[in-house]
């Protein structure tokens, strides 16, 4: 047992990041956020959502990052169920596979989806040699979902997975030796098990997805702002951090809902299993 | 305990700092990426003497804050037209003392002071370095009819095929001239027809762009393309498919120019700097090496390369650009308003 004194000063170096770099620059946003250039309280810049049309880039980013959220979902899980099914030895080549994408750096690999996805990309180049239909996907809202799946697809695979490794086999064959079908199985004892890894898979992919701005401007060619973009340009463009500032304080509201919705779901599925 | 240890690291950082300045001259430059022949600094650090401390930005909008809000002193920095405009406005420069800019007065074209009055009256604060204008750069296999208007960005045939550019100026610029008012325009119903325009051709727009729009058109993403001239240049060098147009309507003649800010501390090396890139050896350098045209007179005499030469986009006649418009800073509030017109295009 570590006694109160030493914990404490164990947690000094955190608190001391935590404050500096986490809790001040949190003050700093909401100050700026509800305060006018006098410095005045004021929540006109906040009202400036509705104003500006800006609240048609929140509904976009909304949709967009709970589209890719259930794309990554519905991949994920046959990818995970089959995974973990097989040889567990095997284990350090699959979590490598998992991992890979994430060795590239994200903005490279968004710029390769560029090349990849453009009228003269790969895919059309391709399509063209076999006689088929080119199509146009950059700049569209496809080709921001394509990044985003990309892009955070291992933040769903990494949690399902440990979430399902550690469902005890014996409970699956208990099952199995009582009769359920696989489906039964799938929806009465892998489902809900795995549902916590399912959970944090998700706030892992939603998030991101919700506030990037790097995937939307580069294969969003400048015409599908997200809130993330309006946020950016606000503050480097405009200059206006006060506007920066509010906006950022509506996107972390819609944060924390999400939050707290997955962690509601997570008790009350925690709940049913007693 | 405490005092002590900022006592000493403010004596430490002051003895560095002092290392710095005294010991050796100086000059600050602030300047866009890219914007000089890398070797024009080590010639003039050894005719000169002057070390040269150089830092980049990449738009006048990022560049103006950290200028603004003393947060780092630079001597030199090379805006464009209406930011020159807002700083004189905003009183960040010094005038300039034209009788250490003998080079200055001597080869920088007459057409260009001129021109320059427009956002720096009198010429007393800057020096022309590069200039341009902004025009629409096609391709000959996919576009049939004549390039001569803006209002070619709107027509339906080249749906998904047109890069504009991501910028609130140079996108109201368009519609305003073919509306045949000015690019500097203030009154609010005419702004709002100009924007109502762009977001009625933003259907037909396959990207709006800034730095990408060489990339793209040198892989012929696109048939249509809104332009800097400099950038025109090195886009037909790479792809022969490509043509250059200045629209009937007129367009932006933008202007870069040396200035020396109010805090300034190497005033001397400073125009000692700027009077240097005047020199017309060292500006022909500068040119071959950026290919943005230049006020200079003197460089297409010195110009080797036969093709550059003769080439009207690199030496336009005086005809393109004449009675062309220069970007007027519109003060803080038009400024703002620009900008939110143009997010409301992106947005909607």
């Amino acid at each position: 047992m570590i006694n109160i004194n030493a914990r404490n000063i164990l947690l000094t170096p955190f608190l001391i990041w935590a404050g500096l770099f986490i809790f001040i620059p949190l003050v700093c946003i909401v100050w700026y956020g509800i305060t006018d250039y006098d410095g005045n309280f004021s929540f006109k810049n906040m009202g400036l959502i509705f104003e500006r049309g800006y609240l048609d880039a929140l509904k976009l980013s909304i949709w967009l990052a709970l589209i890719s959220t259930v794309i990554c979902l519905l991949m994920a899980y046959p990818l995970c169920l089959i995974l973990t099914e097989r040889q567990r030895n095997n284990s350090t080549i699959i979590s490598l596979l998992f991992i890979l994408p994430l060795w590239m750096n994200s903005l490279l690999s968004t710029m390769a989806w560029q090349t990849i996805l453009e009228g003269n990309g790969i895919i059309n180049q391709l399509m063209r040699l076999l006689g088929l239909p080119t199509f146009q996907m950059i700049n569209t809202e496809g080709a921001i979902v394509v990044g985003m799946v990309y892009n955070y697809l291992p933040y769903m695979v990494l949690p399902l997975y440990i979430a399902l490794t550690k469902i005890d086999r014996r409970i699956l064959e208990a099952a199995q030796d009582l009769g359920a079908s696989s489906w039964q199985t799938f929806v009465k004892i892998i489902l809900p098990l795995s549902l916590p890894g399912a959970v944090s898979g998700i706030t892992m992919v939603f998030i991101p997805a919700l506030t990037t701005f790097v995937i939307s401007a580069l294969l969003g060619g400048g015409k599908l702002l997200l809130i993330g973009n309006i946020i950016e340009q606000e503050f480097t463009f405009q200059y206006d951090w006060h506007v920066g500032c509010a906006l950022s304080v509506i996107l972390m509201i819609f944060i924390i809902l999400n939050m707290l919705l997955t962690t509601y779901f997570d008790k009350a599925d925690a709940e049913e299993d007693f | 305990m405490k005092k002590f240890l900022m006592l000493a690291l403010l004596l430490v950082t002051m003895i560095f700092a002092g290392c710095g300045d005294k010991d050796k001259e100086v000059v600050y430059v602030y300047s866009w990426g890219d914007y000089i022949d890398p070797e024009v600094l080590k010639i003039f650090e050894k005719e000169t003497g002057i070390h040269v401390i150089w830092d980049e930005y990449d738009t006048n909008e990022s560049m103006y804050p950290r200028v603004a809000e003393g947060a780092v002193h630079y001597d030199i920095i090379v805006p464009s037209d209406y930011m020159i405009n807002k700083m004189i406005d905003n009183d960040l420069l010094q005038p300039l003392d034209f009788t250490k800019l003998e080079n200055a007065k001597k080869y920088i074209g007459e057409d260009f002071f001129k021109q320059s009055e427009a956002f720096d009256p009198g010429n007393k604060y800057s020096v022309p370095y590069c200039w341009g204008t902004v025009g629409i750069i096609y391709d000959k296999t996919k576009v049939t009819e004549p390039v001569d208007s803006w209002t070619i960005l709107w027509n339906e045939k080249y749906a998904g095929q047109i890069l504009m550019q991501d910028s609130a100026r140079d996108a109201l610029m368009i519609p305003l001239k073919i509306m045949g008012k000015s690019m500097n325009e203030t009154d609010k119903d005419v702004l709002a027809q100009a924007q109502e325009m762009l977001k009625k051709q933003k259907p037909l727009v396959q990207a709006y762009v800034i730095d990408e729009v060489k990339e793209k058109l040198i892989n012929s993403e696109a048939a249509l393309g809104v332009v800097f001239s400099g950038e025109a240049l090195n886009i037909l060098n790479a792809n022969p498919n490509m043509a250059f147009a200045i629209p009937k309507e007129g367009t932006n003649f933008w202007i870069d120019g040396w200035v020396i800010t109010k805090d300034s501390q190497n005033v001397d090396n400073a125009h000692k700097f700027i009077d240097f890139m005047c020199r017309p050896d060292i500006a022909v350098k500068n040119f071959d090496c950026l290919g943005y045209s230049t006020p200079n007179i003197a460089v297409r005499d010195l110009e080797e390369d036969e093709e550059v030469k003769n080439s009207p986009i690199a030496f336009p006649s005086p005809e393109v650009y004449k009675d062309q418009e220069t970007y007027k800073y519109l003060g803080n509030q038009m400024d703002e308003y620009y900008n939110n017109l143009w997010m409301q295009v992106k947005v909607d």
